[in-house]
């Protein structure tokens, strides 16, 4: 058989993903869009204190683009689910752990990185400085794909589930907690004159970590959910 | 190259209803199966389970003496499966979603084949078009042009001549022939009459 790579069947599951997402921009648009509301909000509430709003703006941010990411997991494979790509995907000739980074990279571009570019924009509200939006910006590119990775092994583990939406908030929010502490910790700690490097540095082991071991649960749950 | 497929005593319980047990069948190049039964006799689930989608509750499924299960990637290299379900996105081209599916079964197929492949399924005026805009036969026949670009001996058929015209069943119908012709093996369930040249076993669950 003349063969494809798996490399191959990645960049296809990669590329057949986003145009997936361009051409169905509504649902790319619904996740920025809820959160610049949420990030926006806060300040409207709270009132125009440039210092508490300055200390509160990394927390905001971070709890923010956390809810977003979740509000997009519930699509991450339940269309494929139910027009049978994934059955597909299970019977291809390559791991699915594989095939499933793929998804879930492609998904993060088309989430994860608008949130990333918008950020530094919405900071500018709480009075945050060039240094601190510069670093929040950092702790987000390295802490939205461990939020995609560990999102999608709630999203495969509640795919065809009545409520699954909630059940995966409930699985998945209690993962997502150390990678928060990190990501608002970064910027905290920058202001503070401490550096960010550590909490940075955390960061990116987490999300090697979650790249390595997250494909392999997601893979596992898939194959229970499809049985 | 093509080796024998065997279901031996295989067994399916789906939540505490017992769907099948003690089936058995043997496939080699050139046979189709065609499995039988009413509704929820399990017929797809037997079919999933020769793709590895389906955990047997008893009994294995074997590919040339080895256990589906321990060949893992090696097996399902030689598999070409057709759910019922299409397995082709609303909002890309007939095109766009062949092309995605042979690179998915590890084919690398050129444009020539794909257009070729569409062509003999009738649906080549639609080929650009995204496929939410197509009837469901031509849908269906979308995602059946992946059969003609399939490398794979095994086919597993799940009612692959629902919603087809009578135009499209002699199509699908030739190109299963064609590839037990060949040396291939298909299983296949179906509700209706298809006369197919080769050597038929049936196989009849629930009975």
């Amino acid at each position: 058989m003349s063969g494809a790579g798996p490399v191959q069947a990645v960049a296809w599951v990669v590329r057949r993903d986003l145009t997936l997402a361009l051409r169905g921009r509504a649902d790319v648009l619904t996740t920025l869009v809820f959160f610049v509301i949420v990030v926006s909000l806060f300040p409207l509430g709270v009132g125009p204190d440039m210092d508490t709003l300055r200390t509160m703006g990394p927390g905001v941010v971070w709890v923010a683009a956390l809810l977003a990411s979740m509000l997009s997991l519930g699509r991450l494979f339940a269309s494929d689910y139910q027009d049978g790509t994934l059955e597909q995907f299970l019977v291809a000739p390559y791991p699915l752990s594989l095939l499933v980074l793929g998804k879930v990279g492609a998904h993060w571009l088309a989430s994860g990185v608008p949130l990333v570019l918008i950020a530094p924009f919405l900071g500018l509200q709480y009075g945050m400085s060039f240094a601190s939006l510069r670093v929040l910006m950092g702790s987000l590119l390295l802490g939205t794909p461990v939020l995609s990775l560990l999102g999608a092994i709630g999203a495969a583990l509640t795919l065809g589930l009545r409520g699954g939406g909630v059940l995966v908030a409930l699985l998945v929010l209690p993962l997502y907690v150390p990678v928060l502490i990190m990501g608002a910790g970064a910027v905290e700690a920058d202001a503070a004159g401490l550096g960010a490097q550590g909490h940075l540095s955390l960061l990116a082991a987490m999300l090697v970590l979650a790249a390595f071991f997250t494909p392999w649960a997601t893979a596992t749950a898939l194959r229970i959910s499809l049985d | 190259m093509n080796r024998k497929l065997e279901g031996d005593d295989l067994g399916s319980v789906r939540g505490d209803r017992r769907l099948f047990e003690h089936v058995g069948f043997a496939l080699e190049g050139g046979e189709l199966l065609h499995v039988t039964g009413p509704n929820g006799a399990g017929k797809t689930t037997l079919l999933r389970m020769v793709c590895g989608l389906v955990r047997p509750e008893a009994g294995e499924v074997r590919w040339g003496g080895e256990p589906i299960r321990a060949l893992g990637e090696e097996y399902l290299a030689r598999v070409t499966y057709l759910g019922h379900l299409n397995a082709i996105k609303d909002e890309l081209t007939a095109r766009e979603n062949l092309r995605a599916a042979a690179a998915l079964s590890g084919l690398d197929t050129p444009e020539a084949r794909v257009d070729e492949a569409l062509a003999r399924m009738g649906v080549q005026a639609q080929a650009d078009l995204p496929v939410k805009v197509l009837s469901q036969g031509q849908k269906r026949r979308s995602a059946l042009a992946r059969l003609l670009v399939s490398a794979s001996p095994l086919w597993v058929l799940d009612e692959p001549f629902n919603a087809l015209d009578k135009g499209a069943v002699e199509t699908v119908r030739a190109a299963i022939s064609g590839h037990l012709a060949g040396g291939g093996m298909a299983l296949l369930t179906t509700h209706q009459e298809v006369p197919i040249a080769g050597t038929v076993r049936t196989l009849a669950l629930g009975a």
